[in-house]
């Protein structure tokens, strides 16, 4: 029903107000004394060294679609447990057949290095 | 004690009751009960911000305590009887201090990310049942809500992360999405369990699944595999809230200060406020699914679920005093080559024992 996410929606808008009011009142009761090297990005003390949005390496976006697989299979799992009951031997079967599909993939990762980190 | 039991749910009819009062007659009934459950939406929304506040207060003092007493120090005991206005004191200094934004951050990313990283935690307090109809949504899926919802706090570190401009500051996002998103996958997965042995994702009915025999049926009772489930779920709620031993994003002997390297004042304190909060959640959450949630003898279900869910809070004090901090590529390694595995594997034990226990061909 939609009409179930409403409070959801109240509390989205009162969570932001929350933290406006916070924001801005931080803002009033703060000093403001800006000096160029209190606006620098902090690097330990030395002048900063170029630009930080740079490249990132590749481990990070292989574990995001590692994540991202993994995830679409585990949802799966859901409305299966919610209805185990029901479908009997049946389900388990064949939730061991997903389970051994599944198996096959994470094998095949762990033995190319995907879950190695250096 | 049954006026404590009822106190919130007889003050959610009283005042839903005066507001029909109210509206009578001043416009059509679908119009005016869509207006009333936004109002009540509204009261129940504020309270949940002033629950949140409050227990992140009981937090920080019992956490700066728990810490003294383990290093054999005293802890804050200036402020109030026992230091207890430590972290009202905190606050108000917080308030007072300059918020700094570095000149070559992106200004709009860097003023969202403490928002996006609180508003999830306060928005996954809405599905907790907190006693007999005291529900704020009980939601049909409010399981997988709790998940969805406690997800997207990892957008906020990522933002932190890359709108600062500051190297430390993006190290420190880019591990968290890492940590955080590697340690979903096998929390994910164990959470299955819960709903294998209540059979629904109805927060509702995952607790009054576990009343009766006087907390026999807890999930974390239901031996080996609740207990194996539970010790799984924990681990990874540890390291979804990036606390110590998993707290790698903020190391500061590494990178500074992780993703909030370059935030002060308030922007600053809304974060702090972001991971105790999900601490408490993620710990909320371990009771309500393997812990019974509300039910519990003679006091108030509310009472109890607090109760048990400072427990959880006070496991994860303990820890963080004790164990030193993971290496990145063991991090990694235990969450897909330890826990991925033994999750799944407890998950296929849990639906065969449910299968011989109900007879094969059920």
């Amino acid at each position: 029903m939609p009409i179930d996410f409403l409070p959801i929606l109240v509390m989205i808008a009162v969570v932001a107000a929350f933290a406006a009011i916070a924001l801005i009142l931080s803002g009033l009761t703060g000093p403001r004394r800006p000096t160029r090297a209190k606006l620098e990005p902090y690097e330990s003390g030395m002048p900063p060294f170029g630009s930080a949005m740079r490249r990132v390496s590749i481990k990070y976006f292989l574990t995001a679609v590692l994540f991202i697989l993994f995830d679409i299979e585990i949802i799966f799992f859901y409305p299966w447990a919610v209805l185990f009951r029901q479908l009997g031997l049946f389900g388990l079967i064949e939730m061991g057949i997903f389970i051994l599909i599944l198996l096959v993939g994470y094998v095949y990762i762990w033995r190319k290095g995907g879950f190695d980190w250096d | 004690m049954d006026i404590f039991n009822n106190l919130f749910p007889g003050l959610y009819d009283w005042i839903n009751a005066l507001l029909h009062d109210w509206f009578k007659g001043a416009m059509p009934a679908d119009v005016e009960s869509v207006l009333v459950s936004a109002i009540m939406a509204l009261i129940v929304a504020i309270s949940a911000i002033l629950f949140m506040v409050l227990m992140v207060l009981i937090m920080i003092w019992l956490e700066r305590k728990n810490a003294a007493r383990i290093q054999d120090r005293v802890g804050p005991n200036r402020v109030g009887p026992y230091g207890l206005l430590q972290p009202i004191a905190d606050t108000i200094k917080m308030l007072i201090k300059e918020d700094i934004v570095p000149t070559n951050a992106d200004k709009l990313v860097h003023l969202l990310a403490p928002l996006v990283a609180m508003a999830p935690a306060v928005l996954a307090l809405a599905v907790v049942p907190f006693g007999k109809g005291m529900t704020p949504v009980d939601l049909n899926i409010g399981l997988l809500f709790m998940i969805a919802v406690g997800s997207i706090g990892v957008v906020g570190i990522f933002m932190a992360g890359y709108g600062s401009n500051n190297k430390y500051s993006l190290l420190g996002g880019m591990r968290g999405v890492a940590q955080v998103v590697s340690y979903e996958v096998p929390q994910v997965l164990t959470v299955v369990t819960v709903i294998l042995l209540s059979g629904s994702m109805s927060l509702v009915k995952i607790v009054d699944a576990q009343g009766g025999w006087f907390g026999l049926q807890w999930n974390i009772l239901a031996l080996p595999v609740g207990l194996i489930a539970f010790v799984i779920f924990y681990i990874c709620a540890l390291a979804e809230v990036n606390r110590s031993p998993f707290d790698l994003i903020e190391g500061e002997s590494e990178i500074v200060a992780g993703f909030f390297t370059e935030y002060s004042g308030m922007k600053w304190g809304l974060f702090y406020l972001a991971e105790y909060f999900n601490f408490f959640i993620v710990c909320m959450f371990g009771a309500t699914l393997f812990l019974g949630g509300w039910q519990g003898p003679i006091l108030p279900g509310w009472l109890w679920l607090i109760i048990k869910t400072y427990a959880l809070v006070w496991l994860g004090m303990w820890i963080r005093m004790t164990l030193p901090r993971f290496r990145v590529d063991q991090l990694m390694k235990f969450a897909w080559k330890v826990l991925v595995p033994v999750a799944l594997a407890n998950l296929l034990l849990t639906s065969i024992l449910i299968g011989v226990y109900n007879g094969i061909g059920f």
